[in-house]
């Protein structure tokens, strides 16, 4: 482990070296590994200062403490590609196309069709990336080294998958459906990112096509104009620049299927996704249940005489947040931290947590949510290959003084 | 050659400006490193991951975005960018 004392320090001197770069990023260092770029703020086009991770494709991370409030901010909230030609799409040019070897009349719907032709449902949703946390793990997994903000919480609104496929005519023969958007490779030769669905969950009434988050149209970097929305699953399948649904009587066998996105089946609950399981591997789909303390830095130090507030988020993958325990010793003793409003079984959750200090020196401490399946939040995270569901507790240590 | 160098003309324009602040270590395979990883991605997905793959893990990774992306590195640039990767970037 490195020490995070030393390594907020050697950040910083690395920051100070590059001048200008003067804003740190807050609880998210706990999460780096020790590279200089985890630490750099950058502004995209019409977004605030993010967690640069990578410029190309642009990988974007939310300072935590943005988290405080129940909705991220737009123009704060994360980004996440995998290709590095994006285009810009115009709002009337833009079309999408409806079809598949299941499906009996393919169809092409523009977005003033979408947004008028059917009706329009808002859903409060968390989006979290597959490998949110990836940076925690130890051993290192490889991969973007994501922190804790890759992740935000906010009101989607669109209209039901369900009822747009319902004018296309779903075949019998329909297994899944596959996902594309505008976005592509550099090379040609790159598989397109392509994702799928089973039938049963693109018919769920919460999937959306959404083509406005917190009120407004979706920002360019986050979709612009439709994405897909699918409450509950990691944003993997959260398609963004929607350009073709296809409904499909056999499994998808794309990249991005098959060879990524998976989990063993032996760590994980499975049975979500059966055409697209094999004997060991499964495609991620549900979040597990998870927490983050969003108000405290490790290694802040704080006055040992006042009382404080302890503030934080939880989610699941749609049962609902049930209980947040909060420790202050170390594990010894809990606390049941008081739920804040509740926007709907797919939003996060805020909690906070009255803390009155009674002694100076070190204090540890912890926050887990038990959703009402009853599942909680282990202590060490789950090991698996790319470095998925890191849903570990999370232990911050403060000086009191 | 021609695909090379519309590619190459994508990339200046594609290139942010930030990235022209990551500095790989300049050592044997830089150039080729340079040349080819940069044509689809900012060089930072290297640097993101030092010392996370050992030699093992950055041949596999190699080995990907040729197999599986597409990437036109020959056998030679193939061997001299492992190495590279390994010996400044390995576990």
């Amino acid at each position: 482990m490195v020490d995070r004392r030393d390594f907020i320090k050697k950040s910083a001197g690395i920051l100070a070296g590059f001048g200008g770069l003067t804003l740190l990023q807050r609880s998210g260092l706990a999460a780096a590994t020790g590279t200089e770029e985890s630490t750099v703020m950058d502004t995209l086009s019409s977004k605030g200062a993010l967690i640069k991770k990578t410029y190309r494709p642009p990988n974007y991370e939310t300072p935590v403490n943005y988290f405080d409030a129940p909705f991220t901010p737009n123009n704060l909230f994360f980004v996440r590609y995998h290709n590095a030609v994006i285009p810009e799409v115009k709002a009337a040019e833009w079309r999408l196309r409806i079809g598949g070897d299941a499906i009996s009349t393919p169809l092409e719907l523009t977005l003033e069709q979408l947004r008028k032709d059917f009706k329009q449902v808002e859903i409060a949703a968390l989006c979290l990336c597959s490998g949110n946390r990836r940076g925690l793990f130890q051993p290192p997994v490889s991969g973007v080294q994501w922190g804790s903000g890759a992740m935000g919480n906010a009101r989607w609104r669109g209209v039901r998958l369900k009822d747009v496929l319902a004018g296309a005519g779903i075949e019998k023969s329909a297994l899944e459906v596959s996902l594309d958007g505008a976005d592509s490779g550099v090379l040609k030769t790159a598989p397109d990112f392509v994702k799928s669905l089973p039938l049963a969950k693109a018919l769920d009434e919460n999937t959306l096509i959404a083509f406005e988050m917190n009120g407004e149209p979706l920002p360019h970097w986050n979709g612009f104009p439709a994405r897909l929305i699918i409450p509950g699953w990691t944003a993997t399948y959260w398609m963004k620049h929607l350009t073709a649904v296809n409904v499909i009587s056999k499994p998808f066998d794309g990249f991005w299927m098959k060879t990524a996105y998976r989990i063993p089946k032996d760590r994980f609950p499975s049975g979500q996704f059966r055409s697209q399981e094999t004997g060991t591997a499964m495609p991620i789909t549900e979040m597990v249940v998870n927490s983050l303390i969003t108000n405290l830095v490790d290694g802040q130090t704080l006055p040992a005489a006042k009382s404080m507030e302890i503030k934080g988020v939880a989610w699941d993958s749609g049962n609902g947040i049930a209980q947040v325990e909060v420790s202050t010793d170390g594990g010894v003793s809990w606390y049941q931290a008081t739920l804040k409003q509740d926007y709907g079984r797919f939003s996060w959750r805020q909690w906070h947590q009255v803390f009155e200090p009674k002694h100076p020196g070190e204090c540890r401490i912890i926050a887990r949510a038990t959703s009402h399946s009853g599942a909680s939040q282990p202590l060490e995270p789950i090991p698996n290959p790319s470095g998925y569901h890191h849903n570990a507790v999370q232990k911050i240590t403060i000086q009191l003084a | 050659m021609r695909t090379l160098l519309l590619l190459l003309s994508f990339f200046a324009v594609a290139a942010t400006a930030g990235e022209n602040q990551i500095l790989l270590k300049d050592r044997p395979g830089k150039n080729q490193v340079v040349g080819q990883c940069a044509i689809c991605h900012s060089l930072d997905y290297i640097t993101m991951n030092t010392k996370i793959p050992d030699r093992a893990g950055w041949e596999k990774t190699v080995n990907k975005m040729i197999n599986v992306m597409g990437a036109p590195i020959d056998d030679a640039d193939k061997k001299i960018i492992i190495d590279y990767l390994a010996q400044n970037y390995g576990k």
